[in-house]
């Protein structure tokens, strides 16, 4: 685990407060996911307010996430200590993630983290002239292209100190830098150009459909072996594993529109977890069947018989258990935010997963 | 070597376009229709009968993880979620899946999403991943403005696709993580039971898949079972991804058959061994949670998941680590260590205090600064690790040690006694018990 806190309060911001355009963003972010599943959001939220505020993301902001969201700020405050991606104290205007796992060590990670820490210091701290901080993170994923570092949103690849290091005067001088690998590779083929996937026809579409000779060969076989069981009598040929009709209503099942239910959480479906009081209280029947108070009774010191009161007017208890019953959450979480129970199924999110622009361009053929 | 038109991933370097009219050439998007007409058991009796086992690391086959969606809905929405969070070290597969054939992923999405009943895709992608972000929404609004997928889409059937980003998490690549992270939540994985095909996204029925699991899966249901189990061996069927890193002439990503010996995968792709195959130490055959296999037991090994598993490590995502002789292999293995110290969420205490405490202690023997009665303490405590965690990053943390001691004591007691050879002011500390 690592140890992530908020930078100090003299380096936290007054406020914060989403600019137009990315409250805007970050309402397109929310309709992806069901109604009442904002929460899912808060990844993509966080991620624009850190990019708002310079590349990290302070407390204010975090609230501010939270407060769109509806969600408490401990939630919000979790998730953001959780990612290590989120940095919580102030970045360079460049900020150098280095690579340092395995794969990128062996191939010479080393080097470049002595050159980082001889030009920059210690990982963490921003330059005097707000240019450049680094730290040394976990894989990046390029491993192909070993050793490598993150500058704000890009991958460098294929680095060494001298390249790296004169990759920063550029960056610094507001050269334009070629991102990706900086030894002239595409992406991960091999140094020099591959020997696979030189076959022209993979490209030209001329392999395009040819697969379909597959199933015309197997209907052919199919429709021979008909006509010859016709001839024969003897018993009809199998029937193919498609028309059974389970597929077609299953189909159909699934494309109506869903009846809600409740989960079975891995219990066997439409059967009562147990026949408890507090389940017969929520089905409005006496919560303590009348055999068993009088079961009770006879022994003279039951509770039934002090209990009086509470017998007659079971639906007014408030019982972690009948809450369960009823669907609600279990422990006093009525002061957090609207969340569906788990066993609500959420409508379908109002967006659809292409971006606005496509969205846009599709109602304007609409009205077309 | 693999026929390049037994490649599925015909576009793996980015030579090519990878927008919608060269990916159709290239073949994806050809005859869905025809495909889903085929019914939802078809499809999923040809991906068990294709022998796919599943590309994210645990090797479970796709067909049956698909059949274990409930038949009917039961009122809930059913969701397919891709993950995309591919952090295992060594591995930069799906990353050129996205961003060099996206199509075949959201192809791949809607045949999943058909075979079990869902109608809501959400592809989960780490964090770091800007720009394959961008280029998949991208081919995601390919797809919408085609209609080849959304509400009313060309093939009569309604499917979403969504881009979720991560936040840089190991952990979120863990199924039930990826569930929490998606709902909003710090990635911590669940205890299972209830599994995610019967409680998963926001209590409904779930799939997680591997990225390259899914793309492959049009290509499959259109060549045939037969085609894809027909490369391989039997029960590691298919072509797979391999990502060769570490000290090799041309590091590079390449799509092969499964059960390629290691030897010809890296002399054929990788422009052979750096030094000569005498200068090989050790492989970490499947990104960094298997445990290493020393050179003369790798050099010749088939690489499938059965062999590697019968030599005691695993083919995981097939992230082939080369290390030579110049490796420092116990520094190497404690860098891993720091690895699983950084990335464990801290949920079980096992693997919240038993991933620092083997990285101290192997920082230590790194540099010999330890005692020998200290590698059997070692190896105890990962034995204590291993199973006793919610999910196997425990167990990931503690393979590779394992590996290391199994394979490399001798190394280890080398330096523990060169260190003690030579005069020190400090006193040999021991690791607390």
């Amino acid at each position: 685990m690592a140890n992530r806190r908020l930078a100090p309060a003299s380096e936290q911001p007054e406020s914060f407060a989403f600019t137009p355009e990315n409250a805007e963003w970050a309402k397109h972010q929310i309709a992806k996911y069901p109604e009442g599943r904002q929460a899912s959001a808060v990844i993509p939220l966080l991620w624009k307010a850190q990019e708002q505020n310079g590349g990290w993301l302070p407390q204010k902001a975090i609230e501010a996430v939270a407060a769109e969201l509806g969600m408490p700020k401990i939630r919000v405050l979790e998730v953001a200590t959780f990612y290590t991606m989120f940095a919580l104290e102030p970045v360079g205007r460049f900020w150098i993630q280095l690579c340092g796992t395995v794969p990128c060590d062996s191939c010479g990670a080393r080097e470049l983290k002595g050159m980082l820490e001889k030009r920059l210091g210690p990982p963490g701290h921003v330059l005097p002239d707000g240019n450049f901080s680094w730290l040394e993170v976990e894989c990046l994923g390029a491993c192909c292209n070993a050793p490598m570092v993150q500058i704000n949103q890009d991958y460098y690849e294929d680095l060494t100190p001298e390249s790296l290091s004169q990759l920063m005067d550029d960056l610094a001088a507001g050269r334009p830098v070629k991102i990706g690998s900086q030894t002239g590779r595409t992406s991960s083929e091999p140094q020099g150009g591959a020997n696979t996937l030189t076959d022209e026809t993979l490209f030209d579409g001329s392999r395009v459909g040819a697969w379909r000779k597959r199933f015309e060969q197997a209907k052919e076989a199919e429709g021979a072996d008909a006509s010859k069981a016709d001839a024969s009598k003897a018993d009809a040929p199998k029937a193919p594993v498609a028309k059974t009709g389970e597929a077609e209503s299953a189909t159909q099942q699934a494309a109506t529109a869903p009846r809600p239910a409740k989960p079975d959480a891995g219990r066997p479906v439409e059967r009562k977890a147990s026949d408890a009081p507090a389940q017969r209280a929520a089905d409005g029947e006496e919560p303590v069947k009348p055999e068993d108070r009088a079961d009770a009774a006879e022994r003279g010191q039951s509770i039934a018989k002090h209990g009086g009161a509470r017998q007659g007017d079971a639906d007014a208890l408030d019982s972690p258990a009948k809450r369960v019953a009823e669907g609600e959450p279990a422990a006093g979480e009525e002061s957090r935010q609207e969340v569906p129970g788990r066993d609500i199924p959420p409508p379908p999110p109002e967006a659809s997963g292409a971006s606005e622009a496509v969205e846009e361009k599709l109602d304007s053929e609409k009205k077309k | 070597m693999l026929a390049d038109q037994d490649r599925i991933f015909t576009n793996l370097y980015g030579l090519h376009s990878p927008g919608l009219d060269a990916a159709k050439k290239r073949g994806a998007w050809d005859g869905t229709k025809f495909l889903l007409e085929q019914g939802r058991d078809w499809i999923i009796e040809e991906m068990k009968a294709s022998g796919l086992r599943g590309r994210g690391g645990a090797g479970f086959p796709t067909g049956l993880k698909w059949s274990f969606m409930p038949k009917k809905s039961d009122g809930r929405p059913h969701y397919l979620v891709v993950n995309a969070d591919e952090s295992e070290p060594g591995t930069c597969k799906d990353r050129e899946i996205m961003r060099h054939d996206p199509h075949l992923l959201i192809e791949g999405c809607m045949l999943a999403c058909f075979a079990m009943g869902a109608h809501a895709c959400y592809v989960y992608i780490r964090g770091e991943y800007v720009a394959e972000k961008h280029a998949l929404q991208k081919a995601v609004d390919e797809a919408y403005e085609a209609r080849l997928v959304g509400q009313n889409n060309v093939h009569d059937y309604p499917f979403d696709i969504y881009v979720h980003h991560g936040a840089g998490a190991y952990i979120c690549g863990e199924e039930t993580a990826l569930i929490e992270s998606l709902e909003g939540k710090k990635g911590m994985p669940r205890l299972k039971p209830p599994f995610p095909a019967n409680m998963g996204l926001y209590g409904c029925p779930t799939t997680v898949n591997n990225v390259e699991s899914i793309a492959v899966a049009g290509t499959i249901l259109r060549r045939g079972a037969a085609w894809f189990a027909g490369l391989g061996g039997k029960n590691n069927t298919g072509t797979k991804l391999f990502c060769v890193s570490g000290h090799v002439n041309t590091p590079c990503n390449v799509e092969e058959e499964l059960g390629i010996t290691f030897r010809e995968l890296i002399d054929k792709h990788c422009g052979g061994m750096r030094g000569g195959w005498d200068n090989l130490l050790c492989s970490i055959p499947g990104g960094s949670s298997v445990p290493l296999v020393p050179a003369e037991q790798i050099i010749d090994a088939k690489m499938d998941f059965d062999t590697l598993r019968n030599l005691g490590s695993g083919l995981g995502t097939a992230a082939v680590i080369v290390l030579d002789k110049s490796t420092d292999i116990v520094g190497a293995i404690a860098r891993i260590s720091y690895f699983y110290k950084h990335e464990s969420c801290g949920q079980c205490t096992p693997c919240r205090e038993g991933t620092g405490w083997m990285w101290r202690v192997l920082t230590r023997m790194a540099e010999g600064r330890a005692q020998k009665r200290e590698i059997d303490m070692l190896f105890e405590v990962t034995k204590q690790i291993e199973g006793h965690t919610i999910c196997a990053l425990g167990d990931a943390a503690a393979w590779p040690i394992q590996g290391l001691i199994r394979h490399f004591r001798p190394e280890i007691e080398k330096r523990i006694d060169q260190y003690s050879a030579n005069p020190h002011s400090d006193p040999v500390p021991m690791a607390a018990e």
